[in-house]
């Protein structure tokens, strides 16, 4: 026996029928089948010979069926009439899928786009940065369909003039710099890959060591000195002391465009607002999960203090996983979509106290304080991913930067943004053999 | 939902005020119809009479939420997963959390299979109020032999009445496992391009719900779930392919986004829950604690962005922890209070000699500080002060606690410091910058406190009673 067939061939026999159904179906590959002679096949060939034989019997019978040949019957009965599979009582097998296409709009409402604020400055714009951080200009929710993102998210790691409190393991980095604010923020720039450096002048508070302005001032100067990225400058939250703290370093820092926090409804807002105008510097409007006085600290700052729209950050507070970040997240969340949706008084980025996270007792405490729970296994793997999803969550609401203080946590985060924003390629992995992965 | 007002509802019901449905009118009851905290079963006339008929199958229909619902398990321990009506939790709020499945696989031992069930189902954390707990065990065919398969479905079944979601692309395995288990109504996992029909025709003939799988293919998706629920089928879960990692990952996340905007915009052929299965990241990530990080991250973004269901295979604390957590982030009902009254409350049972703590009224600070308290035994008084709903450090830091505040909460609260044999308060260790101002605003001994209230009880054992 000999027999010849080649399945390119087929498309031309099928060409003259009018068959709409096999509208752009291609039959690639020129796969010829030659058997012939007999008796020499080992049985490796003979399989082989047969896998190909089964797989070209399938595409032409998939080309009958598509020509409304019951093909199935024909198999059933040649086969010795008994179907592959077992008629199920009760039910008659669905005959084929239902074609339907999948279809979203986009949404129409987002029409006002976020305003852009750029921190740091080069020596092309009287600074001395390396690099500037621009912030905001979204038209969408984070990383949605309705819009690319401008800018991705940034994270400004914690640096603090004086040895404070931390979490055992959040310290266990920072031991050999705790004393020296320059080297700490050399420190997460260098080791820890931190876009930013946040210094936070916490020793100024009268209650701690009332470290005058002035002496608060040259820490600026240091950090400055020591590293070249942008930078944040916060007070020690004390509201009569920053105003005057945040006025000196703003004019150490003049030239720089740095982020002054910050601006709340509970001091003097006006000394901070002037001194960020008066020296070229954006300013962090700082309210407590609550959207109006969100915008009329935003209206002040504006209105009142004339602060350019590129020049002022929004800080809603974030509370931590378990702690209320419900409210910070729906606060943030309703904050973005207001801006979007042309609420001028919100339409600017965000800023995250993510490090609040460890204030939670799950980041830090060695054991529940709860006899009822469950083992709430080794601190070490508990702080970080709380640090994580205490930001991520927020990144979903809009915010822009993130002040962190783990590097493992900087590390996942920045990892985490960076995929959903599209900048990250991976190997691509077969999620089809998912259930039978050896794990 | 169809309708969106009270007035629209109120017209379907009877209008006798009868207040058998405990509200005092049919407007009230109306609104909690909108609201979604009442049903349209609760209003007894409504279904008793006859005449009603009519108008409450059209209310029915009209109040049926946009994504289906879909209950997955029998009995106490049922769960139903979709029934969303929004896209995002502030205009409402989200209805049945997402459930959270764990896998065991047919190759594993049996005394490993037993020990990994109990782990899953016993696992708990107390959080305001109550425990929080995982729901649900998925079960994998690695060996892909449908004898092993219903073998260990049954083991399973004996060691737990968690609701299972049974995992196979093969029939004859899904099968074996559904003649153990149909009567439990797992959830059929999946549905894909090859075996639709076969696999269609069990759900069918066992009736219980299944999942259709279409990586990153939304018109396939869409085609199976609208051909399911043509044919009788309507307890489908959408899996759009979960992929771990880099541009996968993005799109991914914006399945999600597209599949939901089109189910609560009206599209009804894709108005289903949505399956996320972060499990996948165990397949990018070698080492155990990457792949559980990574594995909870994925689950994170998909507890907040739709995700219905999913399926993990990290059953370490560090995982599970955070993973409760954000759930119960995301369905929280936005509309709870925030606040607890201002008052002194009594924990345990205070006398004279109990001390005087000092709390904030956010609830969730309040009811962290009075679980500490209360499951530790401790008998004191608890003053929750007027914040405005805000914790301890962000309210000392925003003038919302301060030393008038304090002495102002007692003072309302009717509180006599003259009964207390000590005299003292007991701020927050959070708030110990307000000890000088609260002393001459109180004229008050003044002692602080731990900064987290967890360590209450230890602090209670070194420092209480107060030195005189
Ligand atoms: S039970 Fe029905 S009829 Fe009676 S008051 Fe309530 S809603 Fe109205």
């Amino acid at each position: 026996m000999s027999n010849k067939m080649k399945l390119s061939g087929l498309t031309d026999i099928l060409k003259d029928l009018d068959v709409q159904s096999l509208e752009g179906v291609t039959i690639e590959g020129d796969i010829e089948l030659d058997i012939s002679g007999g008796g020499g096949l080992n049985p490796a060939m003979a399989y082989a010979l047969g896998h190909e034989a089964a797989q070209i019997s399938m595409h032409v019978a998939n080309i009958a069926r598509m020509l409304g040949y019951p093909v199935d019957q024909l198999f059933a009965s040649a086969m010795g009439g008994v179907p592959q599979q077992a008629p199920v009582a009760g039910a008659s097998r669905i005959p084929e899928l239902l074609p339907t296409k999948f279809d979203v709009s986009k949404m129409s409402e987002w029409a006002t786009p976020i305003q852009e604020v750029t921190l740091g400055a080069t020596s092309a714009d009287g600074g001395s940065r390396k690099n500037t951080v621009t912030l905001g200009g979204e038209n969408a929710l984070p990383y949605y369909f309705d819009a690319e993102m401008p800018h991705r998210n940034y994270v400004t790691m914690d640096v603090f003039d004086m040895p404070i409190g931390m979490a055992k393991s959040v310290k266990e980095n920072y031991g050999d710099v705790i004393n020296d604010p320059a080297d700490w923020a050399k420190k997460v720039v260098k080791d820890f890959n931190a876009d930013m450096v946040t210094i936070h002048l916490v020793s100024t508070d009268p209650l701690i060591n009332d470290t005058p302005a002035r002496e608060a001032a040259k820490v600026v100067e240091d950090v400055l000195q020591a590293v070249k990225v942008p930078i944040v400058i916060g007070g020690s939250g004390n509201p009569k002391k920053d105003p005057e703290v945040l006025e000196r370093a703003a004019e150490v820092a003049e030239g720089e465009r740095v982020l002054l926090a910050s601006a709340s409804l509970n001091l003097d807002y006006e000394r901070v607002a002037k001194a960020a105008t008066d020296h070229g510097h954006a300013v962090l409007s700082w309210t407590q999960l609550e959207i109006n006085a969100q915008k009329e600290l935003n209206r002040k700052l504006m209105k009142q203090c004339n602060v350019p729209r590129d020049s002022i950050v929004m800080d809603p507070t974030t509370a931590a996983l378990g702690y209320g970040l419900d409210y910070a997240y729906t606060n943030m969340e309703r904050i973005r979509l207001a801006g979007l949706m042309g609420d001028d008084e919100l339409t600017f980025p965000m800023s995250s106290g993510t490090t609040n996270a460890w204030g939670a007792r799950e980041s830090w405490m060695k054991e529940s304080p709860l006899k009822q729970d469950s083992d709430w296994g080794p601190r070490e793997y508990r702080g970080p991913i709380w640090e994580i999803i205490t930001g991520l969550t927020l990144s979903l609401a809009g915010n822009d930067m993130f002040m962190m203080m783990h590097p493992t946590s900087v590390q996942v985060l920045k990892e985490i943004t960076q995929t959903l924003y599209g900048s990250i390629e991976a190997e691509e992995i077969d999620i089809t053999k998912w259930i039978g992965a050896e794990v | 939902m169809k309708i969106n007002s009270p007035l629209e509802a109120y017209k379907f019901l009877p209008g006798t005020n009868c207040g058998q449905c405990g509200e005092t009118s049919c407007m009230a009851f109306a609104s909690h119809l909108i609201d979604r905290s009442l049903q349209a079963t609760d209003c007894i006339p409504l279904i008793e009479e006859k005449k009603y008929k009519k108008k409450y199958d059209e209310l029915v229909t009209l109040l049926a939420p946009e994504i289906r619902e879909v209950v997955i398990g029998v009995g106490d321990n049922a769960i139903s997963i979709g029934g969303d009506d929004v896209l995002h939790r502030h205009k409402l709020t989200f209805f049945n959390k997402t459930a959270l499945a764990y896998d065991v696989w047919d190759t594993m031992e049996e005394a490993d299979l037993v020990e990994r069930v109990n782990k899953i189902q016993d696992f708990k954390k107390f959080y305001v109020g109550d425990y929080l707990t995982l729901d649900m065990i998925a079960v994998r065919s690695v060996s892909n032999d449908p004898e092993k398969f219903a073998a260990t479905v049954k083991k399973v079944m004996e060691t737990t009445d968690f609701p299972m979601v049974l995992c196979s692309f093969e029939p004859a395995v899904l099968r074996a496992g559904l003649e153990v288990a149909a009567e439990k109504r797992p959830l059929l996992y999946a549905a894909n391009k090859d075996n639709w029909q076969e696999v269609a025709a069990l759900a069918q003939e066992f009736n219980v719900p299944v999942t259709v799988f279409a990586p990153n293919d939304l018109d396939l998706l869409k085609s199976m779930a609208k051909t399911f629920a043509d044919n009788g089928i309507e307890d489908v879960v959408l899996d759009p392919g979960t992929f771990p990692t880099g541009k996968g990952l993005k799109t991914t996340l914006n399945n999600f986004l597209k599949i939901r905007r089109a189910g609560i915009n009206g599209d009804r052929d894709i108005a289903f829950p949505i399956m996320a299965v972060p499990f996948t990241a165990w397949m990018a990530h070698d080492d155990e604690v990457s792949a559980s990080y990574w594995e909870t991250v994925v689950a994170s973004i998909f507890t907040i962005k739709y995700g219905d269901i999913m399926i993990m295979h990290s059953i370490e604390p560090y995982a599970l922890m955070p993973q409760l957590h954000i759930r119960d982030t995301m369905y929280t009902d936005p509309r709870k209070p925030v606040t607890v009254d201002p008052a002194v409350y009594e924990i345990g049972s205070p006398t004279a000699d109990s001390p005087l703590l000092v709390t904030t009224n956010f609830a969730l600070t309040y009811y962290t500080v009075e679980s500490d308290l209360s499951s530790n035994g401790v008998d004191c008084y608890l003053t929750a002060i007027d914040t405005d709903g805000i914790g301890v450090e962000a309210a000392v830091a925003g003038g919302q606690l301060t030393a008038a505040k304090i002495k102002k909460g007692l003072d309302d609260a009717g509180f006599d410091m003259e009964k207390l044999t000590h005299k003292v308060i007991v701020l927050p260790g959070l708030a110990a910058r307000l000890q000088g101002d609260v002393e001459d605003e109180t004229g008050a001994g003044v002692m602080i406190g731990p900064a987290d209230s967890g360590r209450l009880p230890g602090w209670m054992e070194l420092n209480w009673p107060p030195q005189k």
